[in-house]
């Protein structure tokens, strides 16, 4: 069974460019939406909090395991048993976590960034998350409406 | 739950209750050479992981599979999955404007 998610992506941009919205703690939150309270270093804590509509409620807090500059940037973090406004518990001490890892390589058009997540096997049988999924189906929902919103509206 | 899938005797096992119905030890251990200790011991794992549930009738435990699990799992993976086509996503229109 699957332990692993691989994603690849081709960004039309410099290496030292993707590497600072890796590493860039400030950058990092603009795009994957959380609000950090302060820079990456290796083997230490990274916190914040989330500010993805519908899920600020969650903390972000991920140990930061490697920084080679624009080459990998890793860090590992919890998967708690529920996101939900209701179940979710800010405590992730007891949570399985997973590793996740940025990898970059230079294109002639830019820059592949290989991102993998391991370590799911550690992940409880017992782990529900069908309100999480259906909340972000809704959510997808929300952006599509949003998006068409903006664009008849400039 | 990805242990408990990983051998030979209990994937087989989850393979015959994968028939849907409640079945009995020695149903499920015609066939094969185990004992019936060995069976119960597998069938206790599976229990535990919660891919398998045990009912009573009588003085025999029957077993049934639960699928639940193995569909949550997936769906999870799948969910992750799509969370990180949208981080990037985000990235990408970030790092190129």
């Amino acid at each position: 069974m699957q332990d692993r998610i691989e994603k690849r992506i081709e960004l039309k941009a410099p290496i030292s460019r993707v590497w600072r919205a890796l590493s860039d703690y400030r950058e990092f939150g603009e795009w994957f939406r959380v609000r950090l309270e302060g820079p990456f270093l290796p083997g230490q804590v990274s916190r914040g909090q989330i500010t993805y509509p519908g899920y600020e409620h969650v903390k972000w807090e991920a140990l930061v395991e490697k920084m080679e500059p624009e080459k990998l940037f890793s860090f590992s973090w919890a998967h708690p048993k529920s996101l939900d406004k209701e179940s979710y518990s800010p405590d992730s001490s007891e949570d399985p976590r997973t590793l996740v890892e940025f990898r970059l390589e230079k294109t002639a058009a830019g820059t592949l960034l290989i991102v993998s997540e391991s370590g799911f096997s550690k992940l409880p049988a017992e782990l529900r998350l069908e309100a999480f999924r259906r909340n972000d189906q809704g959510w997808t929902e929300q952006v599509k409406n949003i998006e068409s919103y903006v664009a008849k509206t400039p | 739950m990805f242990a408990a899938l990983g051998d030979e005797t209990r994937l087989a096992l989850v393979g015959r209750l994968a028939g849907g119905e409640t079945y009995s030890i020695s149903q499920l251990r015609s066939g094969s050479r185990l004992t019936r200790q060995a069976i119960t011991k597998h069938l206790r794992v599976l229990e535990k992981v919660g891919l398998v549930r045990s009912v009573h009738r009588g003085r025999e435990s029957l077993f049934q599979l639960d699928p639940e699990p193995i569909v949550e799992m997936r769906e999870y993976l799948d969910l992750v999955s799509e969370q990180w086509d949208e981080a990037l996503n985000r990235l990408k229109a970030f790092v190129e404007k």
